[in-house]
């Protein structure tokens, strides 16, 4: 599953990034990399951005992105 | 002397320790050719003068762009600046993964290093156990537990580098494996290097650095040209970028090796004494960010910022208005009559005032922006901001700049800092001109109180002034959202940037902290816009007081011989005024007038309003005062002042016997201002910020078309549809 469809509260491992674009590598440098856990804490509304906590912080990214990232809890 | 480089992640408390070390002997520049900042300062550390450099808070030291660049070229001593003997790394304990993510990259290019881990504090209320020395056996290098706003472990950091620099050592080598193939492209790339003379010790880095650095910038974009990659780096560039296709996930595979050591490091050096509990920011994000919640927190927040640089500056700018008065009024006693005292009181003390008179709305915007963000907020408004801008192709950090620039475009410019993209401050920084500011104000009133029944209800409700000002606004955000949708496009083509947002715990903001930032934008605003524009606007008051000797018509010399004592005041001054707007008519300004009116013609100008076009470059309000003189009724003049708007109505064109004004000129003069750029402080500030004169003048160039295009549309298409 990708990260966008995960729950909001719910504690998955990052399996798979797609690396192919600049923005991905920059998120794999803020920790989203294979084997980080992550967990939804809050959704913007209307397809906003997502709150995420990884590696003990929290980051904000877009939903477009996190398509590119697959998750398993 | 030696030199000391702070290195850290954005938000590790890096400027804080900065501060500690230099106290204010520090200075605020820019990097040469970019548009970062460089903070440098003076300190004492153990007993020897040392210079200290704050490093741009980074996550990484791959370069895709040349503002990203500048932390490995000071690391490398490829700046100005001469190679540090000693990095110190700042790390946040409280979240160690990331931040040793940067420190392994740093140090494995080999530097004598030290490491401060900072926020021990916060870890250890949050339940980490942070142990200093396993990281020290980890990684080679001295680590040093600090609470940097309390110089807590300050004395042992500073004792530590005292050491490192005695007897410089190289870290422990990189300690994390890619596979066999990666790995032999890394080793053939550090063989070319040592080949070409860099140092053994830090080939191995050095060829990792340039093989992910190659491997990631941004197809198309011409910025990874612009690395300084001179010596043995350069030479091997082109080998690295070949040998990468072999390999294309590259970048890919280091950083994924990387974290997975980091998180070994971090798991070997910390436990936790009690399992993770919702903490003070969770409950604030419940709220802050709270799908209703969170956006009415935010309009609230901007409101309030609104509201502080647009109505509380002005009463201080009221004050510095009146103050510079007073001193001219001083020099004006003082000194004997001539062009020397009009110089030094309309030309210099007037431009000073043209100056200080900002410093109000920069302070209390910074002030605001510190607090933002030191509390954790400004990341928390960019998330909520985020979809909205991001359909303009900004990023969530270029709205409250933006918004800023209906008060003010100086201090709204100097914000976009907080951008990180170049190519996306760039743009903001482009567009906020056209934001409909406050010194636009006084023009419309005048304009709409003149020329349109401005009390007049249209649908009951609404006034017809009141809506022309509306209109004026939304069409105000209608260019200024199209020019940054354009400008995105064409000449700073780039992707809709990520949203790649840290969101700091919310902390309270440090009152000290707060001030520093407030005095050093003030300081920089002053010190590198302030000349420019003090220049400008003596430029601009001698064109309008040039030539002195003038031919006065003879009815206007005659009124004036018959003066005497007996005459009463009111004609006075009226004869004084009429001398006086002949006097401008004539200087240099007005000849321009002369010279463009041609040109503004096709827009419904004459070339009185030329002159006033050219005057409101020292500020936009100017214009205002300026017609007041040109039409003799004093400089006393403002957007309120029935005579001066008796006058405009009168005023005709001497060879047809027309109206100049009818309410469609005023509606193309409107146009006109809100889209030129006539504000040589913005001009000041777009140089200061973009360091340097190409983007303000390419400003300066487009608005100006922008202006007479708009102008041109509305009034000839005004006449078309048969309007007068
Ligand atoms: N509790 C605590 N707070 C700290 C410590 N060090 C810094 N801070 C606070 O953390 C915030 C960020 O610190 P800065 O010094 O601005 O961080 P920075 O690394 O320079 O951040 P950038 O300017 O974004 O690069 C400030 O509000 C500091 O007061 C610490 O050791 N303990």
């Amino acid at each position: 599953m990708t990260l966008d469809r995960l729950a909001s509260g719910l504690d998955a491992r990052i399996t798979v990034v797609d690396s192919s674009s600049p923005v991905m590598l920059r998120l794999m440098e803020m920790g989203l990399v294979p084997g980080a856990s992550v967990r939804i804490e809050k959704r913007a509304p209307f397809g906003g951005p997502l709150e995420l906590r990884v590696g003990g912080y929290l980051l904000s990214i877009r939903l477009d992105e996190a398509k590119k990232l697959t998750v398993e809890t | 002397m030696f030199v000391v480089a702070l290195a850290g992640n954005p938000n590790s408390g890096k400027t804080t320790l900065f501060n500690q070390l230099t106290g204010l002997n520090q200075r605020v520049g820019n990097y040469p050719g970019v548009t970062v900042e460089r903070r440098a300062g003076a300190a004492t550390i153990a007993g020897k003068p040392a210079q200290i450099i704050d490093l741009p808070g980074t996550y990484s030291l791959i370069s895709r762009s040349r503002d990203e660049a500048i932390a490995f070229e000071v690391l490398t001593g490829r700046t100005n600046d001469p190679k540090p003997n000693v990095v110190v790394l700042v790390i946040d304990a409280s979240n160690l993964e990331r931040n040793l993510y940067l420190a392994l990259s740093v140090l494995e290019i080999g530097l004598p290093a030290v490491v401060a881990l900072n926020m021990m504090d916060v870890a250890e209320a949050s339940g980490l156990v942070v142990e200093p020395k396993k990281i020290e056996e980890v990684l080679g290098v001295e680590v040093v537990p600090i609470v940097a706003p309390s110089r807590r472990g300050l004395p042992e950091l500073e004792a530590a580098v005292a050491r490192t620099l005695a007897e410089p050592h190289a870290p422990k080598a990189r300690s994390w494996q890619l596979g066999a193939n990666a790995e032999s492209v890394i080793g053939d790339i550090k063989e070319a290097l040592i080949a070409r003379g860099s140092p053994p010790a830090s080939a191995d880095g050095e060829a990792v650095w340039l093989l992910s650095s190659v491997g990631t910038s941004e197809k198309g974009r011409a910025d990874e040209e612009h690395l300084i990659l001179d010596g043995p780096l350069g030479e091997v560039a082109e080998l690295a970028k070949k040998t990468l296709v072999n390999e294309p996930d590259f970048s890919a595979q280091v950083i994924a090796a990387r974290y997975q050591r980091t998180r070994e490091i971090s798991a070997q050096s910390t436990q936790r004494s009690r399992p993770v509990e919702r903490d003070l920011t969770d409950r604030l994000d419940n709220v802050l960010l709270h799908p209703l919640g969170g956006p009415l927190v935010f309009f609230a927040v901007m409101a309030v910022l609104f509201q502080s640089i647009f109505a509380w500056a002005e009463p201080l700018m009221g004050l510095i208005e009146s103050g510079v008065g007073l001193v001219q009024e001083q020099v004006a006693v003082l000194l004997p009559e001539g062009a020397l005292r009009d110089l030094l009181i309309d030309g210099a003390i007037g431009g000073a005032g043209n100056v200080i008179v900002f410093v109000p709305q920069i302070g209390i915007l910074f002030a605001f922006l510190a607090i933002l963000e030191d509390s954790g907020y400004l990341a928390r408004a960019a998330f909520i901001s985020d979809r909205l801008m991001a359909r303009i192709g900004l990023h969530g950090r270029a709205f409250v700049p933006l918004l800023s620039g209906f008060a003010c475009a100086i201090p709204a410019v100097m914000a976009t800092r907080v951008i990180e993209s170049r190519r996306d401050r760039l743009v903001t920084i482009l567009v906020t001109p056209l934001v409909s500011c406050s010194a636009r104000l006084p023009v419309y009133t005048l304009i709409i109180a003149s020329l349109f029944a401005s009390d007049e209800r249209v649908l009951g409700v609404f006034s017809k002034g009141g809506l022309l000002m509306l209109s004026m606004y939304g069409l105000s955000i209608l260019v200024t959202i199209g020019a940054a949708f354009v400008l995105k496009r064409t000449l700073l083509k780039s992707p809709t940037p990520p949203l790649v947002l840290e969101l700091p715990p919310y902390r309270i903001p440090a009152l000290s902290s707060v001030v520093r930032r407030v005095v050093e934008r003030c300081v920089v605003f002053i010190r590198d816009a302030g000349t420019v524009i003090m220049l400008l606007s003596i430029v601009l008051w001698a064109l309008l007081y040039f030539p002195r000797e003038v031919e006065l018509p003879p009815a206007l010399l005659a009124q004036q011989a018959a003066l005497s004592n007996e005459t009463p005041e009111e004609q006075r001054t009226a004869v004084e005024a009429e001398v006086r707007a002949e006097r401008l008519r004539q200087s240099i300004a007005g000849r321009i007038g002369h010279t463009i009116e041609p040109l503004i013609a096709p827009l419904g100008f004459d070339w009185k309003i030329g002159i006033g076009l050219l005057a409101s470059f020292a500020a936009r309000e100017v214009f205002v005062s300026t017609m007041g003189l040109v039409y003799g009724v004093g400089d006393a003049a403002d957007e309120e002042s029935a005579p001066l708007r008796e006058r405009i109505q009168a005023e005709r064109h001497p060879d047809t016997g027309l109206p100049v004004y009818t309410p469609l000129v005023g509606l193309a003069l409107m146009v006109f201002f809100l889209l030129a750029a006539q504000c040589v402080s913005t001009v000041a500030i777009v140089r200061r910020e973009t360091n340097s004169w190409r983007w303000p003048a390419f400003m300066v160039a487009s608005m100006t078309v922008m202006a007479w295009v708009g102008a041109f549309v509305v009034y000839q298409g005004g006449r078309l549809l048969g309007f007068q």
